[in-house]
This record gives structure tokens, C-alpha cells and sequence, in this order.
């Protein structure tokens, strides 16, 4: 059964419609990154499932409990705010102890599980001092051992990782998974980095347009994106995106791009003779010294190396702009100039210029 | 600072001694005068040398004053007791209706909140005697004239407004978020407010609390209107010096110092609130 369970909720505020119709269902134990780009609602819907806001219409549901009208402190819900929302005038201690001063906890309890958790999230040195005393990174672990340290069914995280330094945020992305796993609890991680929604969650919900374009695997979100949107909100680089118009040869369906014709997987047949936009990740451009079958002439006009790969700017012959990447174990150093690329048909996605869509291949 | 050149440090110094000068000496003056007999005030020129005397203080200590023309009774005692409590009983009975109320018009939007805030404020710019003389009838009749809860009643229209407008600001600069977030974790909305909302708004508070009280204690028209000699504060009380047999200057000095002890005590001590509540800030925007 699902933990927790948001049904057709919408929010609109005076600046216009936040969010309309979304629904969302996780379960037990579930991590669901919720990424969106800045402004798409992500921490609006946390506000909406902590009580903080009240939906317009919908329903939402906690362990199987219509909360929608009660109120936030009956939820049971743990959240860490992105601006951390510390209480200024109590130490680390107590703010870490408030989640659990409201239940009538033993003293000894509560300094019991706040040490446990301090320790965890290695602020135990720190407890005795006030929010202002604390680093950014302390502060952040500090909001996260409060959300934490109740134990709760519901854990709402709203880019926790925001505020703190690029070395800290690895660390965190490297330990957080098992953190969270441990805790046991449903877990709505809000995040506008990429690389953080797939490393962290089990699905991840791409927020955008005012509801949910995917919820997925975060494998199945990089290979198969349900929209043009979603797969260039995915990767870095971003996919390479063309117009192509396929049609129909008797080896299949095929597109032409710099003079070159290239063959599609059988299963776009069914797409000849209508404008598409082919979506491309730069890993699966191989770039090549010496022609070889299916493979078109482009010119390298800029190498970025960044030590693990390279990033290479390609230019075909009619001017399109393609970014490829290769890995920067090679010997010799690619050169400007003259050069093939060949595209990994397998991996070749298909959309609909007009809705976005990905145009999934039939099986034949 | 440490970047400040020499003359600039000098000019800085001496405009400051200049504005120090300017608004201290009336009141070492004061405290001069206080010192001295009738005659050594009024004697010119004034002169920074006399023998010091007590029998000012004493005369308002004992309540008798004594003069050529004779004996006097003067209440000041009773008029500083009465100031003391008119003035901690309004503040107190303003601070549990306003705080409540600022809290209200900082964080909920309601009909007609705006225009009821602005009402409020605007008992501040009214002149007191454009209320004083139909309050006057009213308290007679409904028997409130010449009593210390008409007196606290009428002094809300001073207190009220500056508690709730300084709090109000207070309540708004403060990050909703840091009491949703008690919430969340499973407190009570009277709970959030007592715990979170009052101790970080503590320092607006006490400021507002403290202009408030030093307001009342210097309102003169409401008490001179309203009370009798049994119920009247310091400020009215110091009429009694100006007596038949001539001005009482000492006197007068005397009690200014008595009166304007207890607040500039209670600024003093409030003090450090006030800059503490500055260097509060555990929120990133």
C-alpha cells in the first residue's frame, strides 16, 4: 500500500496556477527525487504534504489517512526546509530535540536519539551551539537531524543540499542514500540538480508545466524520456536535437543529416514522411579519423577535455552543431579538423516536434 | 573604523561632544538646581558654586512643603506611585491585547485588517483633546472619572497603537518557516507562537514596551482631565509646586529628577535586549 498518496491536487497562487491535477503515490521505504527547474512547485508540493499550505482541490493522503484538512502538527511528517528554518534562539540540541519535545518523550530518550542521530550526521561536537555559530554545512545537517530524529513515516527533504559547498554536497549525494534507506521512511527529496535526483532516487518525478512529465527509474528517465523537455532537463550536455524527416528505404527506415544517410531501428517505420526531432546523447556519437559505413563527415571545431572525457564540437556539413563526447583515456589528443561521426542507432530517440513527445518504435 | 584619518576622527568627536552638550545640559542643570535653595537658583548670575542642600528631596519625601507663607501638604509620593502603577498597568494590559493582535496583523490576511491596523494608528496623530471632552462626559457617566481604570483605559489609546505597530514589524521580519517548522515537527499552534513567534520578537517587544511606557508616564492632558489630586501622576502632580507664595524651583527640579529616574533605570537596563535582538539571524535567505 502506498505511503503516501497525493490524488488530483492543484494550488494556484495570485502569480497564477502552481500546480494542476498532480498525483503522486510512494511506498514504504521509497525514495522519490521530485526535480523540476527552479519555479516548477517542487517546494510547493512538499508544503502542501507537510500542511503548510492548504491545496486548492485534491487529496492527500498519509499512510492511508486523508490529512488534506488537518493540521501540519498532526501529520507526522518529518521536513527539512531549504533555508534550513533553524531556531535562532535554541542551541543545535534543542533544535534537533523539538521533533520529539511534543510527544512527551523522556528526557533521557530524547538525549538518547538526538546524540544517535548528531552522531550520524557528525554534528555531535556542535550540539551546545547556537544556529549562528554553525557553518552552512553544519546548519544543513543540523535541519536534517531535526527532520530525521522522530523517526517518521514521512520524511519531506526540499533541497537540502543547496546551500553547501560543492565538497560537502559530494559527500552528502555519497551518503545520504544509505541514510535515508536506513531511516525506513518514505522520502520526497525535492532537487533542481540532475545528477542528485538520479544518484538519490529510487523514481524520480520530473516536475515541469504545472504537473508531472515523468515518474520513473532514474535509468528508464535517462534512456527512454517521456518528453523533449524531460530528456534535456537530463544530461550534460544536454542531447543533441535535430530536425530529421525520416522515410522509408527498402533497408529500413532512414533520416539524413550532413549529406549522409543514417538507418533507424526498424520499430520507426511508422514515422516516415513526418517532421521529427531526433534526440542524441553525446556518449553515443563516436568520432572517428577514417570514414566507415553509415557514418557522416563533420568538422571538430572546439575539444573541451575535463580529464575523465572530452567534449567535442562537431559541425556537419550543413552547419548543424553537434556535441559529442568521448572518454579521456586516449592516447593522442583529438585534433581540430576533418573527422566522422557515427550515431548509435540503438540509442536514437524520436519526438514529436509539435507535443514534445517521445515517439516510442514499434515492435514489429 | 580603523580607517578613520586623524581629522576626520576630531571633527567626528567634537560634533558628537557639541549634540551631547546641546541635550545633556538642561537636564545636569536640572540636577543642579535640584541641589539648591529658591534663592541660589534665582540668583544672577547663576553661579556653579553653592552649598548643596537636601531639604528640596526631603520636602518631597515627607510631602511637606514649607515655605515663607507656611506649610504645604504635597502628595508627589502618592503622584510617583500613581505614575509608576498607571504607567506598568497600561503597558502590561497593552502588551497581552496588542502582541496577540500584531501577531495577527503580521501573519493572516482578513477583511478589513489593513483599515482596523490603520484605525489603531491613527488614535497616535489624533489630538488628545479632540477625544478628551466627550470622554470626559462618558466617564462621568458611566462612573470612571477619578479612577485607575479609567485612567488605563484611556491610556491604551497611547500604548496600544505603538505596541502593536513596532510589534507587527517585528512578527513580519521574522521567517515563516522557522515556526512551520515547529509545527511540523508536532507543536501546537499556541505552543509555536508562545515558543518560537514571542521570544523572537522578544527584543521588538521590550522596545515597544518600553516607548509605550515611557509615553504613558509622560501623558499629562488624560490624567489632568480625568483624575483628581488622589489619583494624579508626577507630570500633574507638579503643578502643586507652582504655590501662592511663588514658583518652587528646587522643588521642581527635585521631583524631575525623582521622576525621570525610574525610566531612564528601566532604559538603561532594557538596553542590552535591544541590541542583542540586532545580531539575532540563524536564517539564509
Amino acid at each position: 500500500m502506498a505511503n503516501l498518496e497525493i490524488r488530483s491536487v492543484s494550488k494556484e497562487f495570485k502569480t497564477g496556477k502552481v500546480l494542476d491535477r498532480i498525483s503522486l503515490a510512494a511506498d514504504n521505504g521509497e525514495i522519490v527525487a521530485v526535480f523540476g527547474p527552479s519555479g516548477s512547485g517542487k517546494t510547493v508540493l512538499l508544503r502542501l504534504i507537510a500542511g503548510v499550505e492548504q491545496p486548492d482541490e485534491g487529496t492527500i493522503l498519509l499512510g492511508g489517512r486523508d490529512v488534506t484538512d488537518r493540521a501540519p502538527e498532526t501529520r507526522g511528517v518529518g521536513m527539512a526546509f531549504q533555508n534550513f528554518a533553524l531556531f535562532p534562539h535554541m542551541s543545535a540540541f534543542d533544535n534537533v530535540a523539538s521533533a520529539l519535545t511534543a510527544h512527551k518523550v523522556p528526557r533521557d530518550v530524547i538525549r538518547a536519539k538526538v546524540e544517535k542521530v548528531a552522531a550520524l550526521l557528525k554534528i555531535d561536537h556542535v550540539l551546545q551551539h547556537a544556529p549562528r555559530e554553525l557553518s552552512n554545512g553544519q546548519k544543513q545537517r543540523t535541519a536534517l537531524a531535526r527532520a530525521l530524529v522522530a523517526e517518521p513515516k514521512i520524511l519531506l527533504l526540499d533541497d537540502p543540499l543547496r546551500n553547501v559547498d560543492a565538497k560537502l554536497r559530494y559527500e552528502m549525494r555519497l551518503e545520504l542514500p544509505s541514510l535515508l534507506k536506513a531511516s525506513g521512511s518514505t522520502v520526497l527529496y525535492v532537487t533542481q540538480d540532475y545528477k542528485e535526483a538520479m544518484a538519490l532516487g529510487d523514481r524520480i518525478a520530473v516536475l515541469s508545466d504545472r504537473n508531472f512529465a515523468q515518474i520513473d527509474r532514474p535509468a528508464e528517465i535517462y534512456r527512454t524520456p517521456a518528453t523533449l523537455n524531460v530528456a534535456s532537463l537530463f544530461g550534460d550536455p544536454t542531447i543533441n536535437l535535430m530536425p530529421v524527416e525520416p522515410w522509408t528505404s527498402s533497408a529500413g527506415p532512414k533520416i539524413g543529416i550532413g549529406g549522409a544517410e543514417l538507418s533507424l531501428p526498424p520499430g520507426y517505420g511508422h514515422m516516415a514522411g513526418n517532421a521529427c526531432v531526433l534526440g542524441l546523447r553525446a556518449e553515443n556519437i563516436l568520432v572517428e579519423d577514417m570514414a566507415s559505413p553509415e557514418s557522416l563527415p563533420v568538422e571538430v571545431v572546439a575539444v573541451t577535455p575535463l580529464n575523465e572525457r572530452t567534449l567535442l564540437l562537431l559541425r556537419t556539413d550543413d552547419g548543424r552543431e553537434i556535441l559529442a563526447s568521448e572518454a579521456g583515456t586516449n592516447e593522442a589528443p583529438r585534433r581540430h579538423g576533418p573527422a566522422f561521426a557515427r550515431f548509435d542507432a540503438e540509442a536514437v530517440l524520436l519526438f514529436d516536434p509539435a507535443s514534445g513527445r517521445r515517439i516510442v518504435p514499434q515492435s514489429a | 573604523m580603523e580607517h578613520v584619518s586623524l581629522p576626520e576622527r576630531v571633527v567626528r568627536g567634537f560634533l558628537i561632544a557639541l549634540i551631547v552638550l546641546f541635550f545633556l545640559f538642561p537636564i545636569f542643570w536640572i540636577f543642579l538646581m535640584s541641589f539648591q535653595t529658591n534663592e541660589d537658583i534665582l540668583r544672577i548670575p547663576p553661579s556653579l558654586f553653592f552649598t548643596p542642600t537636601l531639604s528640596n528631596y526631603s520636602a518631597l519625601i515627607t510631602g511637606k512643603l514649607v515655605s515663607t507663607a507656611g506649610t504645604l501638604d504635597i502628595a508627589f509620593m502618592k503622584n510617583l506611585w500613581n505614575s509608576v502603577l498607571l504607567s506598568t498597568a497600561s503597558v502590561f494590559i497593552a502588551l497581552i491585547l496588542g502582541v496577540p493582535a500584531a501577531y495577527a496583523f503580521a501573519r493572516f490576511k482578513f477583511r478589513l485588517g489593513e483599515d482596523i491596523a490603520f484605525t489603531l494608528l491613527s488614535f497616535r496623530f489624533a489630538p488628545p483633546l479632540l477625544v478628551l471632552l466627550p470622554l470626559s462626559l462618558y466617564f462621568q457617566q458611566l462612573g470612571l472619572t477619578d479612577t485607575y481604570i479609567g485612567l488605563i483605559w484611556v491610556y491604551q489609546l497611547i500604548a496600544l497603537p505603538l505596541i502593536l505597530w513596532i510589534v507587527r514589524g517585528y512578527f513580519e521580519d521574522l521567517s515563516p518557516d522557522i515556526e512551520y517548522a515547529y509545527r511540523v515537527a508536532g507543536h501546537s499552534w499556541w505552543r509555536t507562537f508562545t515558543r518560537i513567534a514571542i521570544p523572537l520578537a522578544g527584543p521588538g517587544i521590550a522596545a515597544a514596551g518600553l516607548l509605550a511606557f515611557i509615553f504613558c508616564w509622560n501623558n499629562f492632558v488624560f490624567a489632568l482631565i480625568l483624575a483628581s489630586a488622589e489619583k494624579q501622576p508626577v507630570t500633574v502632580g507638579a503643578l502643586a509646586f507652582v504655590t501662592a507664595s511663588g514658583i518652587q524651583y528646587g522643588q521642581i527640579a527635585a521631583a524631575i529628577v525623582l521622576s525621570v529616574a525610574p525610566t531612564l533605570a528601566l532604559a538603561l537596563y532594557a538596553q542590552r535586549y535591544l541590541v542583542e535582538g540586532l545580531s539575532l539571524g540563524a536564517v539564509k535567505g
